[in-house]
């Protein structure tokens, strides 16, 4: 019993709320500016102390200086206190300052508040799985903090405990609202422009060195997930970019020519169709890395002149797309006359030695010209390596002439440049090969290692044929990967090298952990929300249904969890249970047990008052006051359980 | 406007509480956010606008399972209350401008403990108290005694944020709760014995009194009027009885009305009498009581004080005193 001055805070709640403090905001010291996190760390040790030794807070005013000081800084650092980072800054300033000043437990509600708060920040930098585990961490620190203020002093461990617990009850709840939830596509409004961090992926352009630079990455490119079987590993071309502008040094998509219709692309697939959802990684172009060739789009995508499928705009967050591919097909078996014309333009005057290799091939077909380049590739003393020797002015010549040694876009470039030179329409496509099948969940991972160019040709009749120079040169870059086709000692990344078995099927749970997590968790949105509706039944989800759903949802967990968490009493022991049966039984034959009789005392009274009953009542008064007061045992438990069986029906003993 | 407070009695309800222990059922316990709940609210709207701003759906998680812990607090605060057992107790009588403390034994039958349960009459202090798993405590709710008569605390109200603080769950309890409240004694000597008052009473001679029957001797009981024949006779029982006199004794006090200054008003001559009887009581000598209207034999022991003290409290307040 203690009488407490309402609102004051309890002393024994502040290293809780310091811990809210730290928790919430220390993983942001990443990205603020080192004074600001000094601050951070000084002004929370600060407050430890005073509590340690007791000692008052500091005056308002000079934390109105601190605060002021501290904005000061942050719009010095970063020229305005608006964006994305500065607010974040701020948050983070408050909840450094505001336990200084916590003397009412409703300051110490603010700073939970805030706690709160800055948790939301973190999900501006990293939507990881370990980034949702802190989550949780914190959010238990938090609630364990909310307890802690109201609900007196306990063992931490007891207020963790209970923390957990309330945590763990509030899960459906988070699930419920999850899935049905009507989610809205932001933004709301114009984001600033701190909101998108620039990434890596294959650029609209292909120079020396531009692809191989992307094979030193590990990160995931895109994941597909096949409806059927997977196509052979030989046939995994997913479609980039098509480069047909060629300036001597780098391979670009050509302009469009304005006001000539570009003609739609006519494909036809032969065998049958693969059809797959791919999740692609934000890039931040229109591609979209379909098997070469699709032959159904996702709806909003249409497929370029030059086979590409392209979404409306730039891929700016991670995508959800079921296409579906012919991997043997014809394409554009007619072609206008201006894209041939474009797939044969060569800047003039460079790359002399290979102008003339190519005037000697003029006369063949020219799929014999192509087959002659190959045959050169393959037969000759070429060389597939990640570092190959700087190139020139004339690149080609150079290249095939001299150094002999190139990466993917050393031979890509090569073999279009000779194929023009002879007359043959041909242009390079950048795009990925291959791809490893993540055993654990079946989805088939490709990286930016697997990043990859390679040529087609147009042959009249037949359309724009495939042909991979590079496959010629080191036939384990398309049959077996990269790993395999690179001599050791080339600089991979690690996470394509990895040789332990054991790290392997690791680092397999851990991408198909994140796989999962990106789509059932980062990639839960309006689209995602309507097709799982949807396959759960429920027809068109609107905003209204799905709010009836919710409504309705909820109420039924929280009627589950009222009663799961209902008081429970301690079972009665089954001696009493049994023997308050047969009272009730008793009760019945108009002999009521008052609260205070013992039973040998009511078995006597029952005995003067309804003789038919005495016998069977004082066995089970006997039975019962041995179990209860004596050393009954189980036998005696049976023998009174039994006795209300025996005793009469009621309506033969009506009075 | 006017009928608020009306609406207000209508809805909470004066009810009467006779059956005791009181369990605390869903009818009788109200909840409503609390301030900080109000914000928290607030805080997960701004998050939320947030949240579909940045496309964050990791903040969505955050926010909806914050959602569900508001909710799952206010189940648990609900059940902090319900199914709480309550037995009031007698409260012991107290002067005026001191604490009338009521006793109340809050039993607590489930296997989890209910903390932080904050009683209070309105506008007294606030007592709080932490309930362990299956346990039983007694406290004893304050209330300031502020005028002289019966004092009846009004409702008590049982409140508890407990766990998260997000809702305030609150229920009324209204038992049939009163005590008395004597008048403040006033510090003052005692009136002289008066000879000519004692006279009138006595019936007959020299010493001898009317003898009025036999009670149990309490503690200040002069031995001489132990009745050691009837005792004798009465060896079962094991208190010893006195005999009791309707007249007084030459050393007898009256504490009369009329020997009160007739210029201070009613309460300060309730208040001089009353620090009389408490002078009396420490000095152990045997006296009487006479009001306009009543008068009470004088005797001594704590019980004559008590009741005399009542006659003081319930003087003109229309009301009988207890026949003890």
């Amino acid at each position: 019993m203690r009488p407490r001055p309402q609102q004051a805070i309890d002393q024994g709640a502040v290293p809780w709320l310091l811990a809210v403090a730290l928790a919430t905001a220390s993983p942001h010291a990443e990205h603020l500016p080192p004074w600001l996190s000094l601050l951070f760390a000084a002004a929370v040790l600060g407050r430890l102390w005073l509590w340690w030794r007791r000692r008052p807070l500091p005056p308002r005013w000079s934390l109105a200086l601190l605060v002021l000081a501290a904005l000061a800084g942050i719009a010095w650092q970063y020229r305005s206190l608006l964006g994305r980072d500065s607010g974040v800054a701020m948050l983070v300033t408050f909840m450094a300052l505001k336990p200084l000043e916590m003397k009412a437990r409703r300051d110490a509600m603010v700073v939970v508040m805030l706690g709160f708060f800055l948790l939301l920040t973190h999900y501006f930098y990293s939507q990881t799985i370990p980034t949702g585990l802190w989550l949780l961490a914190s959010c238990t620190l938090l609630t364990a903090a909310l307890i802690r203020l109201h609900g007196g002093s306990q063992p931490p461990a007891a207020i963790l405990r209970q923390a957990g617990l309330l945590l763990l009850q509030a899960m459906p709840f988070m699930l419920i609202l999850y899935l049905l939830f009507p989610r809205v596509s932001g933004p709301l409004w114009g984001l600033p422009q701190d909101a998108h961090a620039g990434r890596s992926g294959l650029s609209g352009e292909m120079a020396p060195g531009s692809i191989s630079s992307l094979i030193l990455s590990g990160a995931i490119a895109f994941r597909s997930h096949f409806a059927g079987e997977l196509p052979e590993k030989t046939d995994l071309y997913w479609r980039g970019p098509v480069l047909d502008a060629y300036d001597g040094l780098t391979w670009r998509a050509s302009a469009p020519t304005t006001g000539l219709p570009r003609m739609a692309p006519v494909v036809e697939g032969r065998g049958e169709p693969y059809s797959y959802t791919s999740i692609i990684e934000a890039h931040h172009q229109r591609w979209l890395l379909a098997l070469d060739v699709a032959t159904s789009l996702p709806a909003g995508t249409m497929q370029a002149p030059t086979l590409e499928v392209l979404a409306r705009e730039p891929l700016r967050a991670r995508g959800r797309f079921a296409f579906t591919s012919s991997v043997d097909y014809h394409a554009n078996r007619t072609e206008t006359a201006a894209v041939l014309q474009q797939a044969l333009s060569l800047p003039p005057a460079i790359n002399p030695r290979a102008r003339a290799l190519a005037e000697q091939w003029k006369s063949r077909p020219p799929a014999r010209i192509a087959d002659a380049v190959l045959g050169m590739f393959r037969n000759e003393d070429f060389h597939y390596t990640l570092r190959p020797p700087l190139l020139g002015a004339d690149a080609v010549d150079e290249f095939l002439f001299d150094t002999r040694r190139g990466f993917c876009e050393h031979y890509a470039s090569a073999f279009v440049f000779l194929l023009r030179a002879a007359g043959v329409p041909a242009r390079v496509v950048a795009g990925y090969q291959g791809g490893e099948v993540n055993p654990v969940d079946g989805y088939l991972i490709v990286r930016q290692s697997d990043a990859h160019a390679w040529t087609e040709v147009w042959l009249a009749g037949e359309g724009w044929v495939r042909y991979d120079p590079t496959a010629a040169v080191a036939p384990s870059r398309i049959e077996q990967g990269i790993v395999a086709a690179l001599p050791q000692g080339e600089p991979l990344p690690a996470i394509v090298r990895l040789d332990a078995d054991w790290l392997r099927q690791l680092r397999y749970r851990w991408e198909a952990a994140n796989n999962a997590w990106n789509q059932w968790v980062l990639g839960y949105n309006p689209q995602r929300q309507r097709d799982i509706l949807s396959r759960f039944g429920m027809a068109n989800p609107d905003w209204q249904g799905m709010s009836a759903a919710l409504a309705v949802l909820c109420g039924v967990a929280l009627m589950l969890v009222t009663v799961w968490t209902l008081p429970r009493r301690r079972p009665t022991d089954p001696a009493q249970r049994a023997w308050q049966r047969y009272c009730r039984a008793l009760a019945r034959h108009g002999v009521t047990r008052a609260a205070w009789e013992g039973p040998l005392a009511f078995a006597r009274r029952v005995a003067a008052e309804k003789p038919q009953l005495a016998a069977v009542t004082s066995e089970a008064a006997s039975c019962y006051a041995a179990l209860r007061y004596g050393r009954g045992d189980s036998k005696q438990l049976l023998v009174l359980q039994e006795c209300v069986h025996r005793l009469p029906a009621r309506w033969r003993n009506s009075r | 406007m006017r009928q608020l407070p009306r609406l207000h009695q209508w809805f909470f309800g004066r009810r009467s509480d006779e059956h005791w222990p009181l369990v605390l059922g869903q009818r009788r316990i109200f909840i409503v956010p609390s301030a900080a709940g109000m914000l928290f609210a607030l805080v997960l709207l701004v998050m939320l606008i947030g949240a579909i701003n940045y496309d964050l759906s990791l903040g969505h998680a955050l926010i909806f399972l914050l959602a569900g812990l508001g909710l799952v607090g206010m189940v648990h605060s609900f059940h902090n209350l319900f199914g709480l057992r309550l037995t009031p107790g007698r409260a012991e009588a107290t002067f005026v401008g001191d604490l009338a403390r009521f006793p109340l034994q809050l039993e607590n039958p489930r296997r989890q403990p209910r903390r932080a349960l904050e009683l209070s009459f309105s506008g007294q202090p606030l007592v709080a108290i932490d309930l362990p798993a299956e346990g039983i405590e007694s406290i004893a709710l304050p209330c300031l005694a502020q005028r002289r008569g019966r004092l009846d605390p009004g409702r008590l109200t049982l409140v508890t944020r407990y766990p998260l603080g997000l809702f305030r769950a609150w229920c009324y309890v209204h038992p049939a709760w009163s005590c008395i409240v004597y008048p403040k004694p006033l510090r003052t000597p005692l009136p002289p014995a008066s000879p000519a008052v004692t006279t009138e009473h006595r019936q007959g001679d020299g010493g001898q009194e009317d003898f009025a029957g036999l009670r149990p001797r309490q503690l200040g009981d002069p031995t001489r009027h132990i009745a050691w024949k009837a005792v004798a006779r009465r060896s079962d029982e094991q208190a010893l009885l006195v005999k009791q006199f309707a007249g007084g004794v030459s050393d007898e006090l009256w504490l009369d009305w009329s020997l009160t200054p007739a210029n201070r008003d009613s309460e300060d001559r309730l208040s001089m009498l009353a620090g009389w009887i408490m002078l009396a009581e420490e000095q152990q000598a045997c006296y009487g009581l006479r009001l306009p209207g009543q008068q009470i034999a004088p005797a001594a022991g704590s019980a004559h004080r008590a009741g005399c003290l009542q006659a003081l409290a319930l003087y003109e307040t229309g009301e009988k005193r207890d026949a003890a």
